[in-house]
């Protein structure tokens, strides 16, 4: 059954629940959500305002579940949703919009703004209206296995050259172990000293842990592009493989979208409660931390600053433990003015770093973050999404900041500074940060 | 019978010295708002006037309009200018009865045909005619009958002027003003219940000085008497204005003389003089007294909602139709928030499984 | 209709009329969104629906973002407009009065003197909001007619309340009349428009609070 506009409708008429509604309701117009929005404040067209964003499905709502708008769609007073809406609305719902939360913050009606663009893209995927790099990456996570078409081959390379550069083994596959490691495909590909970071911290801290070949991909292009079907089919894989491998965690790694999608959305997805935990990697060394089991030597010497990802911090709940740990080793750490909870986004999430007719929105969007860095004098800007990471470095290298501000992940600075048992091997470990 | 003397000279009969009629005028222009200067025009016009007969039907009234009017202090200027017009007919002050007093009427009627007043107090029933009658005459027909010829009528009292306590509910009577009634005739309603003395005094005077029905609002009242509220002229005003407010009749706010509005005073949509001409000779009024205005000088004043009830609060009882309210809002939100939930789950059902193949076509 | 009926219409049926469409209408409309349901979630929850959702509930009368100059527009006229219209809804002592014959009980009022200032602010506020609605564009794009008529069924009270208060040659029983049927037209508005924010904002915060809740954030 292909995609179509009727499909679509149906789909929001499934999708809408009572919170939507009530939101919906609760709207005044005031438009308090665009100041939340980067791409609102970065051009200043009205068009990015987050609540106008819904609107075919608002429409939707109103003619399918309130009473005057179903007795106006029966007397044929209603504006039915078209095609052209959705053509009109795409680049909207899913260019410039990052479902990074700010908004739903902000609302003072309290609309969670981000929730409701979530089940947008539910409906629009279905009617056949999303962008094409978003499409491309969702095939290749579904056909392949990864958005970046990352094979097995590629991440058992990265296994090697991490064995070969710590001397320790990288587990994969070991069935009983307490923790499934996942990684994101960027972390494979361009930010692969995440593995050897990590396989030195559990080492040290005698964490039981594996990855597995069947499920080593923790990215989820299908909750991006607003399609449960397919988010459920690429959350089941990692459920599949870790029942497989009996753990007791599965830890989702320094990636934002993936950790909503694998803690927050996947055991509704799958149906079913999981049989594991989940846990970020940075809630895992924060608690490795708190027991003692993660020490660290030394401090950076420069002034770093911590860029929140908005699924892990806002829409995930882990805001503290990321400055337990750069606490730990940098003792110039500096929050930006808007930070936590409140955070600005990347301007990449979302599926907009995927979806390449939105380079120039979310190159403009960058601006944002500029501005937040400005007059902060920070040498390091560290992250823990692969994401973020990317869509920092590229902006920055825009702004021709790159030479000023290195963009660095949490887990690759605590191992920097990862406190060595006398077992190990002697002298600080410093992998090399590959561009 | 008829006697042509003018107002001046009858007046002077009666031992009424020149010093005390221009203080009379001079009253009686101020409170019809008149510049001191037209005082000399209204004694000049008054005292050369003759005096007009008046025939005053009384109907369905309690006679305490006449009581006021007449009896409520004495001597009064007042009430020699009623000893100066030429009452011609009035049940409860002529000495003439049964067929004779019924031939006066008539009399009067004829002599002056088209020149008298005619004084109604009192509502006229409708209902059925039998209610209320006079010699045999039904109030109606009494009051198209001698309204025919006349050159005014003045309606004094609520009952006249609105209808009153008679056409309070449920209106068994079936009780009307006179202006339901009569529609080709001036008619100055002299509201209130019972109408201030002078208010009626100072009419007759405006008419007899001018010739003319003054200025009325648009309840057919003198806009010179009825033109303020109550509640703009009223002594305890300062303390509305600074929400000082009795809460009962004995506590300390009504000992120190706050303003009554929270028990149910109607003065500030109550248009009458009382708190400028005040009653018994100037001496008080009932808010002076302690107690709030009723509206009595207002149609339907009965039926207002309660004379305790301050005017802001609601007079209906609303408490059982918020529980039905309530009951039918959840009655009609459950079912059609049932038809949403299964509207949703049909719609769950339906859906097919989007497929990478799907958003590969797409 | 007479001035005297009119007056005692909207004092006795019209507020009774009023008064049933809009508790028939809000307790419907909330039933109507509340009864389509939502899906409990599976994950293993971090923080509770409940506290963090009636937190919420609060807090989200705050701001915790820093805003353009057009937000803060909104933000301060949306303050000043809310709070002025409450002072004067709730402590006229004129209106306490009509909440006692309403609810059987009543509480302090504050001077007159301290209303009139509510409500020439709160009307000072919400032209502020037209003007800001009619040239902002992100709130011009936003708006449809019921902007604008909830913004007139909204002024209207307190124009007419303040024309009352200080008497301006419009008779009284008229003016009192008609103040007393703008309230009641608000009234009968609420369920069908946006206004009904004024209860579903609370139900809207706490969905947004539970479901942040839920992850352990308070939102």
């Amino acid at each position: 059954m292909s995609t179509s506009l009727e499909r679509g409708i149906r789909t929001w008429v499934a999708q809408i629940d009572a919170p939507i509604a009530s939101f919906f309701t609760s709207c005044v117009h005031c438009g308090i959500c665009a100041d939340a929005c980067l791409f609102f404040t970065e051009t200043g067209d009205p068009k990015y305002t987050p609540i106008h964003k819904l609107e075919p499905m608002r429409r939707v709502w109103q003619q399918e579940y309130t009473f005057w708008g179903r007795l106006a769609k029966r007397l044929g007073f209603s504006k039915p949703v078209t095609e052209d809406e959705l053509k009109e609305w795409e680049p909207l719902v899913y260019d410039s919009c990052t479902l990074c939360g700010r908004c739903s913050m902000v609302c003072p009606v309290g609309n969670d703004i981000t929730y409701m663009i979530r089940k947008m893209r539910e409906g629009m995927v279905a009617a056949g209206y999303a962008p094409e790099g978003l499409k491309a990456a969702t095939s290749r996570s579904i056909r392949i296995g990864s958005p970046m078409g990352v094979r097995l081959p590629a991440l058992q390379a990265q296994i090697k050259a991490a064995e070969a550069e710590t001397g320790l083994t990288v587990p994969l596959d070991q069935e009983g172990a307490d923790y499934l490691m996942l990684l994101s495909s960027a972390e494979i590909m361009q930010f692969s000293e995440i593995i050897s970071a990590v396989t030195r911290i559990f080492d040290e801290a005698k964490v039981s842990w594996t990855l597995a070949s069947k499920a080593f991909e923790a990215t989820n292009s299908g909750m991006q592009i607003g399609s449960s079907d397919l988010a459920a089919q690429l959350v089941q894989r990692i459920v599949d493989a870790a029942e497989a491998l009996k753990v007791k965690y599965v830890i989702s790694p320094e990636c934002g979208h993936a950790y909503t999608a694998l803690r927050w959305e996947g055991p509704n997805l799958v149906g079913r409660a999981y049989p594991f935990k989940v846990i970020h990697i940075l809630e895992l060394l924060d608690e490795l931390r708190a027991e003692g089991r993660l020490k660290t030597d030394g401090f950076e010497d420069q002034r770093v600053t911590f860029h929140d990802p908005c699924q892990i911090v806002r829409r995930g709940g882990i805001v503290e433990p990321p400055r337990n740990l750069l606490n730990m080793v940098a003792k110039d750490f500096v929050e930006m003015e808007e930070h936590g909870i409140m955070n600005w986004c990347c301007g990449g999430g979302g599926g907009v770093s995927a979806n390449e007719r939105a380079d120039p929105i979310r190159r403009k969007a960058f601006d944002r973050k500029k501005h937040q860095l400005e007059g902060m004098g920070v040498a390091k800007l560290v992250t823990a999404c692969s994401n973020c990471r990317n869509m920092l470095e590229e902006g920055l290298e825009d702004n021709h900041l790159d030479e000023d501000i290195e963009v660095v992940g949490l887990a690759e600075m605590l191992a920097e500074h990862l406190a060595v048992s006398n077992r190990a091997d002697t002298g600080e470990s410093t992998s090399t940060a590959k561009e | 019978m008829k006697d042509t003397r003018t107002v001046g000279e009858i007046l002077s009969s009666q031992g009424i010295s020149r010093r005390g009629f221009l203080k009379f005028c001079a009253a009686t222009a101020s409170m019809m708002a008149m510049p001191p200067s037209m005082v000399p025009a209204v004694a000049q016009a008054l005292s050369n006037a003759r005096r007009p007969s008046v025939i005053w039907l009384s109907f369905q009234e309690c006679t305490g309009c006449t009581e006021s009017l007449t009896r409520s202090h004495s001597p009064t200027l007042e009430g020699l200018l009623f000893d100066s017009i030429s009452l011609d007919y009035h049940h409860t002050l002529q000495v003439a009865a049964g067929s004779a007093a019924e031939e006066a009427r008539e009399h009067a009627m004829q002599e002056n045909d088209g020149s008298y007043l005619v004084v109604v107090d009192g509502s006229i029933p409708l209902g059925n005619p039998g209610y209320s009658t006079i010699a045999g005459i039904s109030n109606v027909d009494m009051l198209k009958e001698t309204a025919a010829g006349a050159a005014a009528i003045v309606a004094v009292g609520t009952c006249a002027a609105f209808g009153g306590i008679p056409h309070a509910n449920p209106n068994p009577t079936g009780a009307v003003a006179v202006s339901d009634i009569i529609k080709d005739k001036p008619i100055i309603n002299v509201s209130g219940c019972p109408p201030i003395p002078i208010v009626i005094t100072g009419v007759l005077a405006h008419y007899l000085t001018f010739g003319k029905v003054p200025e009325l609002d648009d309840l057919g009242r003198p806009t010179a008497f009825f033109g303020q509220t109550i509640h703009d002229r009223c002594y305890r005003r300062p303390f509305y204005d600074k929400g000082l407010f009795a809460e009962t009749f004995d506590d300390e706010g009504a000992q120190q003389g706050w303003c009554l509005y929270k028990l149910g005073c109607k003065g500030p949509v109550t248009y009458n003089a009382c708190a400028v001409s005040k009653w018994n000779s100037g001496t008080s009024f009932p808010i002076q007294s302690g107690h709030g205005c009723f509206g009595c000088s207002e149609p339907d004043f009965w039926d207002s909602g309660g004379f305790y009830r301050p005017l802001s609060a609601t007079t209906a009882d609303v408490g059982t139709l918020a529980g039905v309210a309530a009951l039918a809002g959840a009655a009609a939100g459950a079912a059609i928030g049932r038809m949403n939930r299964s509207h949703r789950a049909r719609a769950q059902a339906r859906h097919e499984k989007l497929t990478i193949d799907d958003i590969e076509e797409s | 209709m007479t001035e005297t009926e009119f007056l005692n219409w909207v004092r006795g049926p019209g507020m009774q009329i009023a008064l049933a469409v809009f508790i028939v209408g809000m307790v419907y409309r909330v039933l109507e969104n509340y009864l389509i349901g939502r899906k409990q979630s599976l994950a293993e929850p971090r923080g509770s629906e409940w506290t963090h959702g009636v937190g919420t509930m609060w807090r989200r009368s705050f701001t915790r973002a820093k805003l353009t100059t057009r937000g803060y527009v909104t933000l301060v006229a949306g303050y000043i407009f809310h709070i002025a219209f409450l002072v004067t809804l709730f402590f006229l002592a004129q209106h306490v009065e009509m909440f006692r014959s309403l609810l059987g009980f009543g509480w302090p009022a504050l001077p007159p003197l301290l209303i009139t200032i509510t409500a020439v602010l709160g009307i000072a506020a919400l032209l502020a909001l037209l003007a800001h609605r009619l040239t902002d564009p992100v709130k011009r794009m936003l708006s449809d007619y019921q902007d604008y008529l909830t913004w007139f069924l909204t002024f209207f009270p307190l124009i007419t309340g303040f024309l009352l208060i200080n008497r301006v040659g419009i008779p009284y029983k008229t003016l009192l009349a008609t103040h007393i049927l703008s309230f009641e037209l608000l009234l009968i508005a609420i369920p069908f428009t946006k206004l009904s924010h004024i209860i579903t904002t609370f139900i809207s915060r706490w969905y947004n609070g539970a479901i942040a809740g839920v992850k352990g954030v308070q939102s």
